[in-house]
């Protein structure tokens, strides 16, 4: 591989564009249409999280034709207790503009206690955006010292390692998760605690990845000139081996922020995420399914916010793979 | 730096084994040579000689299968490899002066002795600069620092010939060509200012051109800086060019060492003639070419005797169970050669055997018990 690199850039030297690093992986990305269409989905919800994260902002920017009123409703009513409604208008059930009876004041409708679904929708995104990345975090962190330190001591490190890990890989995740999450929490669930489950436990696939891949970065002549040169192990590991090993890990970890936005909602829908009145889309999802038959609504908005922000980023993750694959031809 | 000529490593009856699943592989099976200040030592054999694994063993930095055994490697005044009896039992095991794995990576690697490895498109981080690579090593065994270490770092690659140091600092290692790698490599050995450099077939991947730069930039460096070389390759042509001495391997052992004018002239061994008769010349065609007949057989199981009795144009029944002690042979003080023609135990009186060298088929080798060939030869 290293040797078709250096004759194709040589001709290239200096001049024209560089065939390989981060710029050159975007370009190929882009020009992967459903990659395409991931990146930008992932943009915007970032952009919308990062917005809602910013109450006065939200209100101007985003979500100018709002009523303040309705934006009190999406957040806990204790801490705006100016915003708390009059009487009488509560336990609206509001259905979306487009349908019959529906408003503009509410595009998508109200949920049974007439908080606004755009604005539940989008302050969702800001949850769902946090879980994804923090609980990929955890397990991108967690796995790759484990599998880099396995893959390149090996022997009885490995073994002990890697066993360790996949016992864990052994226990079904979301099992794991929710015995995790009722422990640590003391019987009073959060989304927190979910995250951090599913992140500890997405830890084994990370380590297993990159372990692979270390087991014949290792054998490399650049890390045995550093061991020649005196290099610390962990500086051969830090600076020499995860960074040459990492192309298969963000691919899973793009991937995986939305398999941990999946799992996140699920767990809330089951309870064991995030509480009422906090508007997470598997929350809200908990809330809704008596009330299907009657207002589909509920439903639909966060059951659709979460295909898509899911399927962006595995639109995404998939174009990353081709690109940083060698072998699939451009 | 050091006195010019005096003896700055030596290396006595080194024996290196690997433990694999087919058995044990007695991949350098008791060498001994020395390197002085400046001097570059040659280390020639075909492939799977142990070559490689012998000058690993220098800087300890085997793979987990591989074990130094026994025998002793000093360099200066310090015990890197040594040896003594256990109070009970009577095994070897490490003595007390032999430097922890610590003290060898404070010690020794990188700041007293580097190596060059064989393949330049694979020994470069792709991922960071070169510059920075240099740099790193230059930072980590000398007292330089930031923007004093990226000088020398350039002063380094401008030192082995790399046009526009200042430029290509900032490449990464595949806008280099592979003669300009080599360089590269040569100068990361370099900026740790080692008083020895080990050259592990560094110019093996590169073409003649190429090569002979290379060499040439070799041996100005080796006098300007005073630095050592061994010089680790198969091919005579470039042994005949830049060594001082040479040991010539086979099969895990040195059969011929000596000073490079007298293993050329005057040559005592009949694996060291088998190599310089195999080397191509412009004035021989394919035909006429005289490569030594057979494959050299697995350092699992080498054959009694001799180790070379199967392959030996000259081979006698002696050969096969006659085991050849290292002894003094020709003109100079230095040159030893193991091979029973210049030992007292009747060779001269025993008949020629049947081998590969005079048919293509092994005689009555017995074949080898089991096991795929190994990492041992590398």
């Amino acid at each position: 591989m290293a040797t078709t690199e250096g004759q194709l850039d040589e001709t290239a030297e200096g001049t024209g564009e560089a065939r390989v690093g981060w710029r050159h992986t975007i370009d190929q990305v882009k020009r992967d249409t459903t990659a395409r269409w991931g990146m930008y989905v992932i943009v915007i919800v970032t952009f919308v999280a990062l917005f809602s994260a910013l109450d006065a902002n939200l209100n101007r920017l985003t979500l100018g034709h709002i009523s303040n009123y309705a934006i009190g409703q999406a957040l806990p009513l204790l801490e705006h207790p100016e915003r708390i409604p009059p009487p009488g208008e509560i336990y609206r059930n509001e259905p979306p503009a487009f349908a019959e009876g529906g408003s503009w004041e509410h595009p998508m409708g109200t949920d049974h206690e007439g908080r606004d679904y755009l604005t539940r929708i989008v302050y969702g995104t800001r949850i769902s955006i946090a879980v994804g990345f923090v609980a990929t975090f955890i397990g991108l962190v967690g796995g790759v010292a484990i599998g880099a330190v396995a893959g390149y001591y090996g022997g009885w490190v490995d073994d002990a390692l890697m066993r360790f890990v996949e016992t864990i890989y052994a226990i079904p995740a979301l099992v794991l998760v929710i015995v995790f999450t009722v422990f640590v929490s003391g019987g009073r669930p959060d989304v927190i605690y979910a995250v951090v489950g599913v992140g500890l436990a997405s830890i084994p696939v990370f380590s297993r990845i990159i372990r692979s891949r270390v087991l014949s970065v290792r054998e490399m002549d650049y890390i045995e000139a550093a061991r020649a040169a005196g290099v610390k192990d962990r500086n051969i590991i830090m600076r020499h081996v995860i960074p040459n090993s990492f192309a298969p890990v963000l691919v899973y970890a793009t991937l995986q922020v939305g398999v941990a936005v999946l799992i996140v909602a699920g767990l809330s829908f089951l309870g064991y995420g995030a509480q009422p009145p906090t508007p997470d889309w598997g929350q809200m999802l908990n809330y809704s399914h008596g009330l299907m038959h009657s207002s589909p609504w509920h439903s639909i908005w966060p059951g659709v916010a979460i295909m898509i922000t899911v399927a962006g980023f595995n639109f995404f993750g998939d174009g990353l793979q081709d690109a940083l694959d060698p072998r699939i031809e451009n | 730096m050091s006195v010019p000529g005096e003896t700055i490593l030596t290396v006595e009856d080194l024996k290196t084994y690997f433990y694999t699943e087919g058995g044990v592989v007695q991949a350098v099976d008791g060498i001994s040579f020395d390197v002085r200040a400046g001097e570059i030592v040659g280390v020639v054999g075909e492939s799977g000689a142990g070559k490689s694994v012998a000058t690993t063993s220098i800087l300890r930095l085997l793979d987990d299968a591989g074990e130094i055994v026994s025998g002793e490697i000093t360099y200066r005044d310090t015990t890197i490899v040594g040896f003594e009896e256990a109070e009970e039992g009577g095994e070897l095991v490490p003595r007390d002066d032999m430097l922890t794995k610590s003290e060898m990576r404070k010690e020794i690697r990188g700041n007293e002795i580097a190596i060059i490895f064989q393949d330049p498109m694979e020994s470069l981080n792709p991922v960071y600069k070169v510059g920075s690579q240099i740099r790193e090593f230059i930072e980590l065994n000398r007292d330089l620092e930031g923007e004093d270490a990226k000088e020398e770092a350039i002063e380094m690659l401008r030192e082995v010939g790399i046009p526009e140091p200042e430029n290509r600092y900032d490449d990464y290692p595949h806008q280099f060509s592979g003669g300009m790698r080599q360089r590269v490599l040569i100068a990361m050995a370099l900026g740790c200012r080692p008083s020895l450099i080990i050259a592990d077939e560094p110019t093996t991947a590169l073409d003649v051109t190429v090569e002979g730069q290379i060499l040439d930039l070799v041996d100005d460096l080796r006098d300007e800086y005073g630095t050592s070389f061994i010089w680790v390759t198969h091919d005579m042509g470039v042994v005949a060019e830049i060594c001082d001495r040479v040991n010539v391997m086979y099969l895990g052992q040195i059969v011929e060492q000596g000073p490079v004018d007298d293993i050329f002239h005057d040559t005592q061994h009949p694996y060291t003639e088998s190599l310089l008769a195999s080397i191509p010349r412009p004035d021989k065609t394919v035909e006429d070419l005289n490569p030594i007949a057979g494959v050299m057989p697995q350092a699992m199981n080498p054959p009694r005797g001799c180790r070379f009795h199967t392959r030996c144009p000259d081979a006698r029944e002696a050969c096969r169970d006659i085991e050849p002690r290292f002894v003094d042979v020709g003109e100079a003080p230095s040159h030893r050669a193991a091979c029973l023609k210049h030992d007292d135990v009747g060779y001269w009186d025993s008949v020629p055997i049947e081998n590969e060298s005079r048919d293509g088929v092994v005689a009555d080798e017995e074949p080898p018990a089991g096991g795929q060939e190994t990492e041992a030869g590398r």
